[in-house]
Order: structure tokens, then C-alpha cells, then sequence
């Protein structure tokens, strides 16, 4: 590398031009970092679901509900080895900024089809015996410094109840056996819901999750149940369980798109700012350049220094991904509960990467193609 | 021996037969050298002068392979670069060729040290052996004490010192020097120019200068005049010029 000295003179060249640059790369790819944490931590769902899974809702909508009495005929359909419900309770605690999902759950079959979410067996059973019992997942705990045994006040308007606080009693906690499982959820007692409800709603659930023996089953069973409640009041689909999230996470709006548009952006204006900047520098050193080529150096290697100038520029920029993994924690704070867990995951840090780098290259090109034609002659009678 | 009639012996160092130079611009044509011819021979120290806007800077990039002649041809040691592409001309100029400009040149942001290395850097050269060339030269044009020192630390004269060392740093076949005192005091101007006759005198080096200056055109062995486009020789030969090589 003896053409290192040269190139590491000519970027310290003017220092804080090159902090500003340096500072334009990190900032764009601490942002970066954080749009794909949370672009992450929207889509998992999709990636860990398993796919002996399906989950089935009403055809108009996943806000529609379903009949309670479908149960039975799903577990009759031939594949299907368990079943379970679940209903929307929409409910907040304290303050309507507080979200986390609630669900009125089966629990004769929510630790079948649910086994990767573990409660222990003393607390399932205190649960159970519990009508006003809840589990919850252990994130949720957590961020409102709750512990077994309290009761907890959630209200809800939805059902008609208009507002109506329900009282809790935390029997179990629940934890994820994958640091990527969801821990937010909330546990509710059918019965004690079924109850509080008024007549015209009852024996409505919210969709089915049921299990199949063998995943490759999974198409086979999911259009056997759609065929069998056809031109019923209430049409199903049922699809798997990932394309159930994404569907899910839909409802929020197009996430993905929203992030890959600001990810877009924050690096086509970091290319215009760093290819800017590359030029200047390489226009303020014309003569310098012309003297090197009248020395003998070729048109490539000048190219070559200005590229591995702004590639060095671009290395230095990943600091920002360094920050952003400082940073994490206190992001996942500020979200408490309100997404998955947050990680930065080696695929993320490979994009940015190279995206930095892509950016290296794209604003060194033109000045560097620019210095690589410049004619001697012309360079030296311009100064 | 210098000539310019075109008759010199085949096998001169340097040997220019009929070199047209026209620039356009826009419609105007402007033919600067118009059949030029010259011989050089090794250890010659020759000097051109001539008003402004002659050709002289025209003449020097087309020797030292900066620059394309419209006609004619430059032979250099029995390369012809005439016909040379881009990147051979680059090799060249790399082995055969020491640029001195009026304006120094050097690189502000690398140290005298590092400036003179610049050359070496295209050679195979070990980093030990880099060093001793370097503070020979740098000691040959008397700035060692310096040598690490960046450009604006140094005299105008020191600087141009420094840019001597890195026109001989890899031991060119000539050096082209255009006004290489052209910014400097009489003082600094006598010292590169002594610097410069001891190139030509103790090393034999062959030198090609631009100057407008008549007393240091005088160091020189020969001056040519560059007159509508070609060379004649008005000075006589200076006495006292040690041999050198010349015949
Ligand atoms: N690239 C170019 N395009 C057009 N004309 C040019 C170009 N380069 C030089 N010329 C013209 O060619 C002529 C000779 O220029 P040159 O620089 O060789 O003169 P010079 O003898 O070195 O002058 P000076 O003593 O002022 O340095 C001038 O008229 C100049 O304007
Ligand atoms: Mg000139």
C-alpha cells in the first residue's frame, strides 16, 4: 500500500469537510439501521410462523367475526389435529396510548396449537381455575412493572360495552422459547368475555388457528374448509399463518413500502451531497492531478485514488451502524411492547454496508472519470 | 550537439523532424509551430526563448510527451512518442522525462520527503531503498534539512529545489524545465540555476528550459530562439561550459 500515504493526505486534506461527509454516511445509515429494525420487526411474523398452521377468517375481512359453531366442522375436516380460537378485545390500559394486543383465547386448546408459547403448568392451572385469570406475555409485564398476582383495570368500547373496565387477575406469565416470539400478548378467559356481553354478539370468535398433521397438507385442508362454509353467511379463507400477519401488519398501512421509499430517499440524497462534495474536492485539486499524470501516473490510478478516497469516506460512515447498535435499546424502550423484539439483524448490517459502499462509488464515479480524462496540457495552462 | 536544421546525425538523443502544432478555436486556426526541427545529444543544456504566446510551452508538452503534434515526429532515444497511445506515453514520460514547472507543483498536502518520492512510487523499488534515493536528491539540491516540511513551510526557491529533486528522482533520459525561475528573486533564481548546471556538468544530465530571462538563458549552453513557428539559433556558445557530453 504505498500509494496509502497519498491517498490519507489528500483526504485529510480539508478536515472538517471530511467529518461533514464522514457525518453524512453515519447519519444516513443509523437511519437506515433503524428503518430495517423495525421493517424487521414487522415482517418476522412472517418468517417465523410455522407452517403446519393456518389460520381462518371471515372472507370480507379479518375485522369480521365468525360463528363459534364452525369449530367443530373445522376439526372434522380430515388433516387437522387441533384447533383454536381467538377474538380482538381492543381494550387499553389507562391511557388509550398504552397498546398491546388482548385476545379472548380458548384455553382447552391454546397450549396445543401455541406451544412455543410456554406457561408453567401451576400458573396455567391457576388460569384456568380463574375466571377473571389472564396470562400474559412476559413483555407486557415488564413494561407496565405489573407481577403475577396483581389486577390489572382494562376497558374496552368495543361490543357494545362502551368504555366498560374489566378487572384482571394475573395468573401466568408466558415466554417465548425464541427471542423472536411475540411476548406482548394478553390472555383473556372466553367464558368470563362470553359473559359480559350482550345476547345479539355471543358465539362470535375472531379466526381460527388450527394445526395440521403435515405441513404439505396445509393447501389440501385450508380449501376443504373454504369449500365447506361456500355460500354460507359467513364465507371463511383460510390461509397460512404468515400470509395471515402480513395481512395483519397490511392493516397498519404498506409498512414496507413507507420504509423502502424513506430508505430511497435518505440515500439518494446522501449520493447528491457526497458526489457533490467528491467533486469539489477533485476540482479544487486539478493541477495537483495533472502534475501526478505528467509524472507518470496513469489515468487509472487517479481514478483509482479518488475511489478509494470516497470508499474510505463510506467505511468510516459505518460507524453509524455501530451507533445504531448503541442506540437499539433505547429505541426498543421508547417502543416498549409495541413491536417484537428488536434486533439488528447481520443481514441489515450487510445492506447498509454495501449500500454505503454503492454510494461510495456512485459519487466518486464522475469526477473520478472527470480527473481520469483530464489532459495535462489543458489542466496546467488553466492555473 | 544542437541543431535545428534538420541535418544532425542520426542517433541524436532527441531528434524533431518537421513538428506542426495547430490549435483551433472555434474557426481561427492557429498554426504555433510550423515544421520545427531539432537535435539534442546526451548532456546537452539548451534554452529557448522567444515572445509570449511563441510556442514555447507548446514545444516543451510536445518533447515530453504531454501532447499530440499535428504533423511531424519526436524521437527520443529511438522511441518515436509521436504515435505512442495514452497509457504508453504515460509509461514514457514515467521513465524518460523530469518536468520542473514555473509554479513548483508540488503536492501541498505531502511533505518535501514524501513529494521527491512521488516518481519512485511507479518503480519496483523497496521502501528502504525509496528512502536512501530520496535524501540523496534531497541532499544533491540542498533542502535535506528539510525534507519534512510541507510546500508552504518552505522558501520559494526551497520549493523549487524540491521540485528539482523530483524531476531527477528516477533519473529521466531529459528534463523540461518551463521558467523554472520565472516566480523567483535573482537570489533563489542563481541558486536553482547553479543547482541546474551541476545536473548538467557533474551528472551529465540533458537539460530543455523555457526561459524569458536572458541571464539565465546564459547558463546554458545554447540558447534558440523560437521565431513564426521554428527554432534559430542566435547564442553562441557559452565558454567555460564543461564538455558534458557535447560533441
Ligand atoms: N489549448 C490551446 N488552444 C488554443 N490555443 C492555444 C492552446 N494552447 C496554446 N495556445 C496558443 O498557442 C500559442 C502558443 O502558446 P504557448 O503557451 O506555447 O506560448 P509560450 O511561448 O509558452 O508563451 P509564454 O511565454 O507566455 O508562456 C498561444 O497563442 C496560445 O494562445
Ligand atoms: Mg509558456
Amino acid at each position: 500500500m504505498k500509494f496509502g500515504r497519498l491517498i490519507l493526505a489528500n483526504l485529510f486534506r480539508k478536515k472538517v469537510r471530511l467529518l461533514l461527509t464522514i457525518g453524512s454516511f453515519a447519519v444516513a445509515l443509523f437511519l437506515f439501521a433503524f428503518l430495517g429494525v423495525v421493517n424487521d420487526a414487522f415482517l418476522r411474523g412472517a418468517d417465523v410462523v410455522s407452517a403446519d398452521r393456518l389460520v381462518v377468517t371471515n372472507r370480507t375481512s379479518i375485522i369480521n367475526t365468525l360463528p363459534l359453531s364452525y369449530r367443530d366442522q373445522i376439526l372434522g375436516v380430515p388433516g387437522v389435529t387441533s384447533a383454536t380460537f381467538d377474538l380482538w378485545f381492543g381494550g387499553t390500559y389507562q391511557d388509550p396510548k398504552n397498546f398491546f394486543p388482548q385476545f379472548v383465547i380458548d384455553p382447552e386448546n391454546q397450549r396445543k396449537v401455541f406451544p412455543e408459547l410456554a406457561v408453567p403448568d401451576d400458573e396455567w392451572n391457576a388460569f384456568l381455575k380463574d375466571r377473571q385469570g389472564v396470562v400474559v406475555g412476559a413483555a407486557t409485564l415488564k413494561r407496565f412493572g405489573w407481577k403475577l398476582g396483581d389486577r390489572v383495570p382494562i376497558a374496552t368500547t368495543l361490543y357494545g360495552l362502551q368504555g366498560k373496565t374489566f378487572e384482571f387477575n394475573i395468573d401466568g406469565v408466558y415466554h417465548g422459547k425464541d427471542p423472536k416470539d411475540d411476548e406482548t400478548q394478553f390472555w383473556i378467559q372466553w367464558e368470563y368475555f362470553e359473559q359480559s356481553i350482550p345476547e345479539r354478539i355471543k358465539d362470535q370468535i375472531g379466526w381460527y388457528t388450527l394445526r395440521v398433521a403435515r405441513p404439505g397438507d396445509a393447501p389440501r385442508v385450508a380449501k376443504a374448509i373454504d369449500t365447506l362454509f361456500m355460500n354460507s353467511p359467513n364465507e371463511t379463507r383460510t390461509q397460512t399463518e404468515s400470509a395471515f400477519a402480513a395481512n395483519w401488519v397490511g392493516q397498519f398501512g404498506n409498512i414496507k413500502f413507507l420504509i423502502v421509499t424513506i430508505g430511497t430517499v435518505v440515500f439518494f440524497t446522501l449520493l447528491l451531497v457526497t458526489g457533490n462534495t467528491m467533486a469539489i474536492s477533485v476540482r479544487e485539486r486539478t493541477p495537483e492531478l495533472a502534475v501526478l499524470k505528467a509524472i507518470g501516473f496513469s489515468d487509472r490510478a487517479v481514478l483509482g485514488f479518488i475511489l478509494a478516497e470516497s470508499l474510505a469516506i463510506a467505511s468510516a460512515g459505518c460507524v453509524g451502524l455501530v451507533l445504531a447498535m448503541g442506540a437499539l435499546p433505547a429505541l426498543s424502550g421508547a417502543m416498549a411492547g409495541m413491536l417484537p423484539p428488536l434486533l439488528i439483524g447481520p443481514q441489515t448490517i450487510a445492506y447498509g454496508v454495501l449500500a454505503a459502499l454503492a454510494v461510495g462509488v456512485a459519487s466518486a464515479l464522475l469526477p473520478g472519470i472527470g480527473a481520469m480524462r483530464l489532459r495535462v496540457v489543458d489542466a496546467l495552462r488553466r492555473v | 550537439m544542437v541543431r535545428v536544421d534538420e541535418r544532425g546525425k542520426s542517433g541524436s538523443l532527441i531528434e524533431v523532424r518537421g513538428l506542426d502544432k495547430t490549435y483551433r478555436r472555434g474557426n481561427e486556426e492557429i498554426d504555433v509551430l510550423q515544421g520545427l526541427n531539432l537535435d539534442v545529444d546526451k548532456g546537452d543544456f539548451v534554452a529557448f526563448m522567444g515572445p509570449s504566446g511563441s510556442g514555447k510551452t507548446t514545444l516543451l508538452n510536445l518533447l515530453g510527451g504531454l501532447d499530440v503534434p499535428t504533423r511531424g515526429s519526436v524521437t527520443v532515444a529511438g522511441d518515436e512518442i509521436t504515435h505512442m497511445s495514452r497509457g504508453k506515453l504515460t509509461e514514457w514520460r514515467a521513465r524518460h522525462v523530469g518536468f520542473i514547472f514555473q509554479m513548483y507543483n508540488l503536492i501541498p498536502v505531502l511533505t518535501a520527503f514524501q513529494n521527491v518520492e512521488l516518481p519512485l512510487l511507479l518503480t519496483k523499488l523497496s521502501k528502504a531503498e525509496r528512502r536512501k534515493h530520496v535524501e540523496t536528491a534531497l541532499e544533491i539540491v540542498g533542502v535535506a534539512d528539510r525534507m519534512n516540511h510541507f510546500p508552504r513551510q518552505l522558501s520559494g526557491g526551497q520549493e523549487q529545489r524540491v521540485a528539482v529533486a523530483r524531476a531527477i528522482i528516477a533519473d529521466p533520459t531529459f528534463l523540461l524545465c518551463d521558467e523554472p525561475t520565472g516566480d523567483l528573486d535573482r537570489k533563489s533564481a542563481d541558486e536553482v540555476m547553479s543547482l541546474i548546471r551541476r545536473l548538467v556538468e557533474e551528472y551529465g544530465k540533458t537539460v530543455l528550459m523555457v526561459t524569458h530571462d536572458p541571464l539565465v538563458a546564459r547558463q546554458a549552453k545554447i540558447t534558440l530562439h523560437l521565431e513564426k513557428g521554428v527554432l534559430v539559433e542566435a547564442g553562441e556558445r557559452r565558454e567555460g561550459v564543461a564538455a558534458g557530453g557535447s560533441s
